[in-house]
Formats: C-alpha cells, structure tokens, sequence
C-alpha cells in the first residue's frame, strides 16, 4: 500500500522502543505506589497522589523543563546519575522514554489503584489462614485478581507515551535516530515544504499502532475476565 | 487434656471482648445469637485479628501471648479456616485451590491427602471447575477441603452452613460429623444454631455479649430451639 522510508521505518522503531521501555519501567513504580495510595494511610499521601498526578494537568512543556532541570547532566538527579551508574538522559532516546514514562504514570496508577481497591481483602486473609506469607499473598492472590487494571494501566500509558510530544520535545529535543518519535518526525514533515505525503504515512502508522495497542488490551481484559468469571 | 486455651480481651468500639475457655479435642461448639463476638474470637485464633490482652495456645503451642510479646502471624499459626462464604479464589480452579495451602508451605505434593479429602468430601468431579460454577454447597464443601489439605493442628469453621438453604445444609452436614469422625483434627465450629450444633458438637461453650455464659456438654442446647432445621 505504501513505502516507508528509512527516516521513517526509524522514527518509527524508536517510537515503539520509547514506549515500550517507558511502560515495562513505569510499571513496577505504578505497581508500588498505587497499592500504597490503595492500601495504606501515611503522611503526605495526599501530596503524593498530587504529584503522581502532576504531569495529567501541567503543560507538557513544563513537566519537560522540570526534567531538563533535573535530569539533565547537570540537573541534580541527572548528575548523581551520570557519576555513579552512567546514565545519561539528555539528547537520548533513554531521556524520551524517560518522559514519555512520566508523562504516562498518572494514567497508569489510575487503573492499578481502582481494581486493587476492589478486591475483596477477605480473600488475602484467607490466603494468609493457607500459610501465605505477605509477598506470597501479593504475588498469588492481590495481583492477580488486579490483572485487569494492572493491563488498562499499561494500555493507557503506552497510548500516552506513543502519543507524547511537549514534554519530550522539550527534554530531548528532536534529533533523527536519537529523540524523534513518530510524533515529532510528523510535527517536522509538517514544517518543510512537500512533507505532507510522508506525514500522512507516519499518521496512519501512528493510528495503526494505537488501534492495535487497544484491541490487544481488551482481547487480554476479556480473557482476565473469563477467568475470573468463569463465562 | 485441653487442645485450645483461649484467655483474651479486646475492646471493638463501644463492644468489649472478654472470653476465657479451654477446648478438648473433638468438635467445640462457639454457641450464641448473632453479635456476641463469635466470629471476633476464631479471627483471633486465626490471627487475623489482634487481641488487647491475652493468651491463646494449642498444645503446649503459645500462639499469642501479650504479656511476654508471643503474636504468631496467621501464615504461621498453621490453623484451618472454612469462612462463612467460603472465599475460594475466584482466578484459580478447584484442583488449584484444593491445592494452595501446599504450595504457599512448600510441601511435597501429596497425591494420597488429596485422594483422602477427595473421597472424604465426594468432591472428585468439581477439581476442574471454576468457583463461579460451584453451588453453594459445593463451594463450602471446597472450602473444608482446602483447609484440611493444608494438615492443619485446629480447624475453625465460621457459620460454615449459614449461607446455604435446608435442603442443602442436609447434604453437608453429614460430611461434616465424618470431618470430625475421620480427619482426627480438632475442630472449633461457630453457630447460632443448636439444631445444627447437635449433630456435629462433643462439648459447648455458650458465649453471650462478648461473654461466655456457659461451657459444658452438648446438654447446654436445648430442645426446641427456634432455629430447628433437621
């Protein structure tokens, strides 16, 4: 039907690279702190919840110049980073995933939390009567039964980090090969003359994407359900 | 020989838990109306809920003890639960819940203990199924199952009957007199029922506003009872 170049075959390798990363490292955090918002009452539980949330009502490009700020080479975190483990953000495409991972966390708690609010805890204790302990009953009883929101939340945040642009534009810049999604190749073609036809390919491949990341969720939410419904 | 000492206190809101009683072997009746705090005592047997004050031990076993900081988690106490509505896994299948409380203690898989409570329960032909697909009484039939193959040293059943209608009580209970017969565990059994209580209790402890009133043979229930079903 069409060609992709190699520019955007690339752009679109990296986009898939980006978010894919973004989720699988977003997801332990989202895990922890939403069973802590679902579960436990401490200290500043309101200001964590506020600021898991921050990056859904900030403008993108804010969050995106609070980590240049940050995680930059010389940000605070970003320097700590570079000098003892390595690691770089900035200009990187670990910098994009890393935002996009941001940008998609508070959509990715959301689910988490709700579905580990629903579960009956009464199950848990019956666990615990069976001789499990607290990390056995959370890994053979409260995640499981939290599956389904555990797969929304990863959908969602996937979706955001395809979908990402202000804030990584912003950390990383736009650098072919290196920081330029799929989003950002299309907000280029559409700045040069003549780039109308290659944007409109990397729009459909982007709608591609996302329709294939929803069926794939739901095809998983409906077998979850199955299971724990038994029809 | 008592097999269950159970001396503690426990304020719950406005409600104050005060029971003191010892349970021989058999099958130990928690008698009283709704709200007299049996539940509350097998949950602190359990360990599921935390006594004020207290000591509770099984043998020469000190489960809890306040004074001298004794507070076995539940995970360890190695206690049967059969709840009043069953709480099988929803996500895991009959076979897979029969089989949990092995797997969580790492013990060997056992294929004689699983026959035994198979035919003790007649409960062969569900081991595929999911827990929606069980009746009620199938369900709490599971549930004894699971409890039994975790080789418990005391088992608690909690109203194990109540959510099931006569007819259905009628089929249970017969496997529950065998439960005590043949599994040789001790058991612990709350209801509000002595018509129930009668067929399947060795001693009573009458228990009343967080009190107990009475402890004696099975003589404690009474003819008569409102409750009558069998």
């Amino acid at each position: 039907m069409f060609d992709l170049t190699a520019e955007e075959w690339t752009a679109v390798e990296l986009s898939l690279r980006v978010s894919l990363v973004a989720t699988a490292f977003a997801l332990p955090f989202g895990i922890a702190i939403g069973w802590l918002l679902a579960r436990r009452k401490f200290w500043g539980k309101a200001l964590l919840d506020g600021l898991v949330h921050l990056p859904l009502v900030l403008p993108p490009v804010v969050t995106g110049c609070l980590l240049l700020i940050s995680f930059g080479r010389r940000g605070a975190i970003g320097a700590f980073l570079y000098d003892y483990f390595g690691l770089v953000f900035s200009f990187r495409w670990t910098g994009a995933a890393l935002s996009c991972g941001v940008m998609g966390f508070p959509l990715m708690i959301r689910p988490i939390r709700l579905s580990l609010e629903a579960i009956d805890r009464r199950l848990e204790d019956a666990a615990a009567t069976l001789g499990a302990n607290r990390a056995l009953v959370f890994f053979t009883v409260t995640l499981p039964l939290a599956l389904p929101g555990v797969i929304a939340g990863m959908l969602l945040c996937f979706a955001r980090a395809l979908g990402e642009f202000g804030a990584t534009i912003t950390f990383v810049s736009n650098i072919p090969g290196e920081t330029q999604t799929i989003s950002a190749a299309i907000y280029t073609l559409t700045q040069v003359p003549g780039g109308d036809a290659a944007a409109g390919r990397l729009v459909v491949v982007a709608i591609a994407l996302s329709l294939g990341a929803l069926l794939i969720s739901e095809w998983f939410a409906r077998r979850a359900a199955i299971r724990f419904h038994g029809e | 020989m008592n097999v269950l000492a159970v001396e503690v206190e426990k304020q719950l809101g406005t409600f104050k838990l005060a029971v003191r009683f010892q349970a021989p072997g058999g099958a130990t009746a928690l008698f009283g109306p709704s709200g007299a705090g049996k539940t509350s005592v097998i949950n602190m047997i359990a360990g599921l809920l935390r006594p004020d004050h207290g000591r509770i031990a099984l043998d020469d076993i000190v489960l809890f003890d306040a004074s001298a900081g004794i507070d076995v988690p539940p995970h360890r106490r190695r206690i049967g639960y059969v709840f009043q509505d069953g709480r099988l896994f929803p996500h895991l299948s009959v076979r897979q819940n029969l089989d949990y409380g092995r797997r969580m203690s790492g013990h060997p898989r056992d294929a004689g203990a699983l026959d035994h409570v198979v035919d003790l329960l007649d409960i062969g032909h569900l081991l595929e199924r999911r827990p929606r697909m069980l009746s009620g009484g199938e369900r709490q039939r599971i549930a004894v199952g699971r409890a039994l193959l975790m080789r418990p040293r005391l088992l608690l059943l909690d109203e194990p009957l109540a959510a099931l209608d006569a007819a259905r009580k009628r089929e249970i209970l017969p496997y529950l007199v065998r439960l005590r017969d043949e599994a040789g565990v001790p058991i612990v059994y709350v209801s509000h029922i002595a018509a129930e209580l009668r067929h399947i209790a060795t001693h009573v402890v009458c228990l009343n506003a967080g009190h107990v009133i009475a402890t004696d043979g099975i003589d404690l229930l009474k003819e008569g009872d409102a409750d009558a079903f069998a």
